[in-house]
């Protein structure tokens, strides 16, 4: 997993409230077997028509915005499938980091284990970013991770919250499967209680 | 409180399964926590063997993994001969070899036993009161019917999983939902569970995990609660759970993988604690009255899109905020103008199954309404039951004569139109009513159109070729 430190780029305005996984990356494109090449289809059916060609207002078609690192969201980003193609897609594209007011507890979990940076943020902030995200590619905002900042394009700046393990994981680019299998004494030891206290599981 | 449990403080159902599953605690209250059962299909889980094998990892605890591909697999008889789409073959493929390869408890294509995965644990005892269950599949919500901690997990989480047995976890908050009193003739568990989105809307689970009690629950049969908490995720909770009680253990008892004899009586026991204490702790109580819930239906592209079949189509300036926005753009996916009634609204097809609704007692009920009918004139019909088990026992009833007598098409088990990465689809503008638990834009097919309901309002939707209230039905049969 890539390291997320800070990030200064072009941040897209989605304003759509509760954008769903199957809008993030439609079902058909869940055949795959591995992780990347997922960018090209991201929101698929909001970025392309059936034949193939963009739909030219849909954000990230417009010239502006095709380089965009950010996005900024509506209400409830992520919400429905558990499927990891979302942020894999997300990634792919060049997405590090998605802003909104909340996200579905599943994508969001996702979202750290792939070097997303997901941040909440109150509705009064969601909407000054929206409004910077709207100035196109000559506004560039900038995530701070270390300081837990985000930074408009002319230079207002809002805090946020992430848990510490977590902001620890992604500035170190960490992978947790191997943290916990420095546990594996305490999970054997669990488990040798677990076969006398419930010894039918 | 959450988080940190003082000993012999009142805990909730949650807190019990989680304290008991907890293998590390840190000081920020990440927690290891133990997994008992991890299900396992094809469309989450090729990224995570991989990634096994590249670590050069093993499966920690194979038998107490289920592996059963459900998503890709066709469901007509012709899929003995292999699935067509090359993608789909490839998938259930490597199901199939990581299964062999790792030892795991598999059930094949071909296996009576086959079906979706959510249907098949409960099914063959996998699925026990106080467990922790996960599967990288949202639905897995499912199995809180049982008391058992179980929610859906990422394909990293599966590898996590995979490889220890374990995974990494924050305690969510406690939701109380109770929904007092009886329900009213021809309302079911999923109006029960559609109802409760309805009034949270789906993020208004968000951080929780949800423990559904009251009389009306209660009275549930194990299906029903299986229906209710499928949905908590469509709520945006982590989880939903209900204590299990004499239904549950009677659900349990000798199926293949329950324990048997002393295994049993240890394991009952055990069970019996599993309930909230009196002056536990919640941080958000929801109360419905069982008498208060119609039978409904979804106008929208969002399970909280949820009407009264007796309503009419919403305007988008009867919401608020990003609402307005969402609600006009729904309106305009599904092809529906605010102010028309409910019942007024003509469909395509109709589909029952999935794993909300595609247990034995969910085709009973929609075969109740439909016997001796017949589909409307144009309206195609589909019934997919939820396992190969569920499909041979509604054989041995009769079931298939009555759907296939009323122009249904009797298929093999998958979770097929629910999210259509098999052949079966909506084509663009057709309209369905489905028993199935995403109305998302383009989840049964591109273009295509779904209103969410029970299988009985399904059934009567499709006898009169557009939505309509079950109650009349049952009236006019009565």
């Amino acid at each position: 997993m890539d390291k997320f430190t800070t990030l200064t780029g072009i941040a897209a305005p989605m304003p759509l409230v509760n954008i769903d996984t199957d809008m993030i990356i439609p079902k058909q494109f869940l055949k795959t077997i591995h992780r990347s090449g997922l960018g090209k289809n991201l929101f698929d059916e909001m970025r392309f028509n059936p034949d193939g060609s963009e739909i030219a207002d849909f954000v990230l078609n417009q010239p502006a915005y095709r380089d965009s690192q950010i996005i900024v969201a509506g209400d409830n980003f992520g919400c429905g499938s558990s499927r990891e193609h979302a942020p894999w897609a997300l990634l792919d594209f060049g997405i590090r980091c998605v802003i909104s007011t909340s996200f579905a507890d599943i994508f969001y979990n996702n979202c750290f284990k792939n070097g997303i940076l997901p941040i909440v943020m109150p509705k009064e902030v969601v909407d000054v970013l929206m409004e910077d995200a709207g100035k196109g590619a000559n506004a560039r905002v900038t995530v701070d991770l270390e300081n837990q900042t985000v930074t408009t394009s002319d230079g207002q700046s809002f805090a946020f919250e992430v848990d510490p393990f977590r902001k620890h994981c992604l500035l170190n680019g960490l992978d947790d499967i191997g943290l916990t299998m420095e546990k594996a004494p305490v999970i054997a030891s669990y488990e040798t209680q677990m076969a006398q206290s419930r010894p039918w599981v | 409180m959450t988080g940190n449990t003082n000993a012999g403080a009142p805990r909730t159902l949650y807190d019990k399964i989680f304290d008991a599953h907890v293998v590390d605690r840190q000081e920020d209250g990440t927690c290891i926590l133990y997994i008992d059962r991890h299900l396992v299909h094809e469309v989450t889980s090729p990224q995570a063997f991989e990634g096994l094998r590249m670590a050069g990892r093993k499966v920690h605890s194979p038998e107490r993994t289920i592996a059963v591909p459900d998503h890709n697999v066709p469901t007509t008889a012709d899929r003995v001969n292999g699935i067509e789409n090359p993608e789909g073959r490839i998938q259930v493929a490597e199901l199939d070899k990581n299964a062999r390869e790792f030892g795991l408890n598999y059930y094949p294509m071909s296996d009576v036993r086959q079906g979706i995965v959510h249907i098949v644990g409960p099914e063959q005892g996998w699925t026990l009161p106080g467990m922790t269950v996960v599967c990288g599949d949202s639905h897995t919500a499912t199995h809180g019917a049982f008391g058992a901690l179980a929610h859906g997990i990422g394909t990293s989480e599966v590898e996590h999983v995979l490889a220890t047995q374990t995974l990494i976890q924050k305690k969510s908050k406690n939701m109380k939902v109770e929904i007092t009193g009886k329900l009213r003739p021809g309302v079911t568990a999923k109006d029960i569970t559609l109802a409760v989105i309805g009034k949270t809307g789906t993020a208004g689970g968000t951080g929780y995990v949800i423990e559904y009690c009251g009389e009306a629950i209660r009275d549930l049969s194990m299906e029903g609660r299986m229906t209710v908490c499928n949905m908590a995720i469509e709520g945006g909770a982590r989880a939903g759970l209900i204590a299990p009680d004499e239904k549950t253990y009677e659900y349990c008892m000798g199926r293949p993988h329950a324990p048997k004899g002393a295994a049993w009586e240890a394991a009952v026991n055990w069970w019996k604690t599993l309930f909230t204490d009196e002056g536990a702790h919640w941080d958000k109580v929801i109360t419905i009255r069982g008498e208060d819930i119609a039978p409904v239906v979804t106008w929208g592209t969002s399970p909280e899109d949820v009407v009264a079949i007796t309503d009419k189509v919403p305007a988008p300036e009867d919401f608020e905020g990003g609402k307005v926005e969402a609600a006009r753009r729904s309106l305009d996916y599904m092809g529906l103008k605010p102010g028309t009634p409910l019942n007024e609204v003509k469909i395509d097809a109709v589909f029952i199954g999935s794993c909300t609704n595609g247990r034995i007692e969910d085709l009973r009920a929609a075969a109740g309404i439909l016997k001796g009918k017949h589909l409307a004139d144009g309206v195609r019909g589909m019934v997919v039951p939820g396992s190969g088990l569920v499909r041979l026992q509604a054989e041995e009833e009769g079931l298939d004569k009555i759907f296939t007598d009323a122009g249904f098409e009797w298929r093999l088990a998958g979770c097929s139109m629910c999210l259509g990465m098999n052949p079966d689809q909506l084509a663009p503008g057709e309209r369905c009513a489905a028993t199935s638990n995403r109305n998302f834009e383009g989840r049964m097919g591109r273009g295509g159109r779904t209103h969410l309901m029970s299988p009985v309002m399904a059934a009567a939707a499709g006898i009169a070729g557009h939505l309509t209230d079950v109650r009349e039905v049952i009236a006019e049969t009565v």
